[in-house]
């Protein structure tokens, strides 16, 4: 027990007496990040809120810093563990500096007052999270994002060995997304600040996570590095997809393929070709591709939306085989495009040069 | 720079008090000159006549007004912290109806058996009136999440208690009803010392509890979740919550009956004024605050159609019924943005 910094043993946490999730088995090292991931409605709050004593676990144990987190006192717990979560504040007449300052309520004395050390670490989070300029703006008139920004500032001024944040990117744009996850990972690395939040995107769970842990029905499906996590298949599983497809392994996300007889037979290559093979699925023209090799950029967003794929392994220069089977598809197309320059292109390009030799011939290139 | 603007606000609140004091104990049907109500609190020679108007009758009253409207806006202050909503009051809640159906049971009964009842069997009354109300209150809290809809039904509870405490007053065989009808509607007259030094234990005592609760109030202003991460005891918190605004809204209500509004309108007057929410000055603000409010408007109940007095509630409801509407609209504003 002694190397993790925060644990759980046989956890089963839930809403009245009623277990939502059973068993959980967390570990957590000092300085690490563990994101929850899955589906809308599996648990992931109720896992947060019981870590941060909201709820009452309904068996097992949490270990913080080896001591049970249900004993610690109110005021130890909160110089240890501070929270960023989803419910929206309105708190009237306060500034944004008011707002992150209550933050420092743990370490103040009988009436809350703060001392000048206490200001300077208000002054010190809010720039850190670049909430600066908004110190004296009324809280309730800037931006969720902003707010969302503030709220970190608020948790952050807590002065915390671990914090909890529930969705907390869900406000914010793809600029700030990012600028708040860096802000968490550098605080991990130099605070060594453990870190435990949701997150819906997937790619970014995958990026910043140490630890993922996989909720889904009543239980922990998977906890792991992102490696152990994210498998072929695993997330269409996790999130029981029934459209679209997500891929592992590049993070590439595509919606439903037409699942017709190709109409279109696109010849693509070196990233040349998703950009059509989105506009085919929006336009809900079924159509097959090829021929590509497997480690090609067109690879993954082909094998999700095109009817068929002729594919030839990396590396290989590409074999008859697939030649004859890319034609018989261009006979049944009725229109061939390509989307590759093939003229520039090198000599293991040759047999590719032969197919749209042979559309031309038919009239279809 | 705020700091400034809470010094000043604090010294007009202050001046208005002072002001106020001096306006309620010369104004009157009988107008007593200054100079003589300050010969007579110095406990210098005066007229006779005027000694024993503002010794007897208005020094008592001016004070108790002031007491008890610092109580009351306090006690909203509270509920309006607790129940996160802009115009939860003592009165919007039914918890004066509440104290008040309870007194005037206890009244009726020992005056049907000839009992004098004290100042604190009636503070004792008017708290238990006080719980059994907030209680309904509380229970309709966790059934509606919705705040407009806990305010309805406080006002409800607040229409079915008055019914009931009519059809008391109304059926009790006792010449001294006449008392008990016009305490029903709120009024300040008829306060003796007495009354006055038991008030203003009970009233500051607990103001100063509710001051050393100032820190949990502030983290408690960004919400439950948040308080208790700060390591609030939440429900200790809350307990105390209650607790304090009923005695708070008890007591006034045992000596001047329900007093409507003051609850809702001072502690919004006071945060405008002083353009904060913090509790550790909107505790003291509202106190005297609501001391002001109280003291204006007993004075125009006794001025206005004098020698005819009107119900402290009158005059309290014609300023604070606005304000109330007021901060609805600005709320509807808010959110729509």
């Amino acid at each position: 027990m002694e190397e993790f910094y925060f644990c759980t043993e046989g956890l089963t946490v839930g809403y009245h007496g009623v277990p939502l999730i059973k068993n959980i088995e967390i570990r957590l090292k000092k300085g690490e990040i563990l994101t929850l991931i899955g589906p809308n409605g599996a648990g992931k709050t109720t896992i947060l809120k019981s870590i941060i004593r909201q709820l009452e676990p309904l068996s097992g144990v949490a270990w913080l810093d080896g001591r049970e987190i249900q004993r610690l006192s109110g005021n130890a717990f909160s110089k240890k563990v501070s929270v960023v979560l989803t419910d929206r504040v309105r708190p009237e007449l306060m500034t944004c500096e008011d707002v992150a300052a209550a933050g420092r309520y743990p370490y103040t004395g009988r009436f809350g007052r703060l001392s000048e050390e206490d200001w300077r670490i208000v002054q010190e989070a809010m720039e850190l999270v670049h909430v600066g300029e908004l110190r004296d703006r009324d809280f309730t008139k800037i931006s969720d994002g902003q707010k969302q920004r503030v709220m970190l500032a608020r948790a952050i001024c807590q002065e915390p060995e671990i914090i909890v944040l529930d969705e907390p990117t869900s406000f914010l744009d793809i600029r700030y997304k990012l600028e708040f996850l860096s802000i968490l990972q550098r605080m991990s690395r130099s605070r060594n600040l453990s870190v435990i939040m949701s997150l819906h995107e997937l790619e970014l769970a995958g990026r910043i996570s140490d630890k993922l842990l996989c909720v889904k029905g009543d239980k922990v499906d998977r906890f792991g590095t992102p490696e152990e996590i994210f498998t072929p298949g695993y997330i269409a599983g996790l999130y029981e997809m029934t459209a679209g497809s997500y891929e592992e392994r590049t993070g590439n996300l595509e919606l439903e393929a037409v699942k017709k007889e190709p109409e279109i037979f696109v010849i693509a290559g070196n990233g040349s070709g998703t950009a059509l093979f989105r506009r085919l699925q929006r336009e809900g023209t079924a159509f097959a591709a090829g021929v590509l090799w497997e480690n090609d950029l067109d690879c993954p967003s082909a094998k999700a939306l095109a009817s068929e794929v002729v594919l030839e392994k990396a590396f290989c220069r590409i074999r008859p085989e697939q030649i004859q089977r890319a034609k018989e598809l261009i006979d049944s197309c009725k229109k061939v495009i390509c989307t590759l320059d093939l003229e520039e292109a090198g000599e293991w390009m040759e047999e590719l040069r032969e197919l749209a030799g042979y559309a031309r011939g038919m009239g279809k290139l | 720079m705020k700091n400034r603007r809470y010094m000043l606000s604090f010294f007009i609140l202050g001046m208005l008090v002072l002001a106020f004091l001096a306006l309620n104990l010369c104004a009157g049907s009988v107008p007593v000159p200054l100079g003589s109500v300050l010969d007579i609190l110095m406990g210098r020679e005066a007229d006779p006549v005027y000694q024993d108007i503002i010794l007897k009758i208005r020094f008592p009253r001016t004070l108790a007004a002031a007491v008890l409207g610092g109580g009351l806006a306090l006690s909203g202050y509270l509920l309006q912290t607790f129940f996160h909503n802009p115009i939860a009051g003592p009165f919007t809640l039914g918890i004066s109806s509440g104290a008040k159906l309870v007194v005037a049971l206890v009244m009726v009964s020992a005056l049907s058996k000839s009992i004098q009842v004290s100042s604190l069997a009636m503070i004792g009354a008017a708290f238990a009136g006080a719980l059994i109300s907030m209680g309904f209150v509380l229970l309709m809290s966790r059934a509606m999440d919705n705040m407009s809809m806990l305010i309805v039904s406080g006002v409800m509870i607040g229409y079915i208690c008055s019914a009931v405490t009519d059809f008391i007053v109304t059926f009790a065989d006792d010449s001294n009803i006449v008392n008990l009808h016009n305490w029903s509607k709120g009024s300040f007259s008829g306060i003796t010392w007495e009354n006055v030094a038991l008030m203003a234990v009970v009233t500051f005592v607990t103001a100063f509890f509710v001051f050393l609760m100032s820190k949990p109030i502030s983290a408690y202003q960004m919400g439950e979740v948040y308080a208790r991460n700060m390591g609030v005891n939440i429900r200790l918190f809350r307990v105390l919550l209650v607790f304090l605004s009923s005695v708070l809204s008890a007591c006034v209500t045992a000596f001047a009956g329900p007093v409507s509004f003051v609850g809702i309108a001072v502690p919004h007057l006071v945060k405008s004024l002083f353009q904060t929410t913090k509790p550790l000055l909107m505790i003291p603000g509202c106190f005297l605050g609501g001391a002001v409010f109280c003291l204006l408007c007993d004075l125009l109940a006794r001025v206005l159609l004098a020698p005819t007095e009107l119900s402290i509630s009158t005059v309290t409801a014609v300023f604070g019924a606005p304000i109330v509407i007021f901060i609805m609209i600005r709320r509807r504003k808010e959110r729509a943005e």
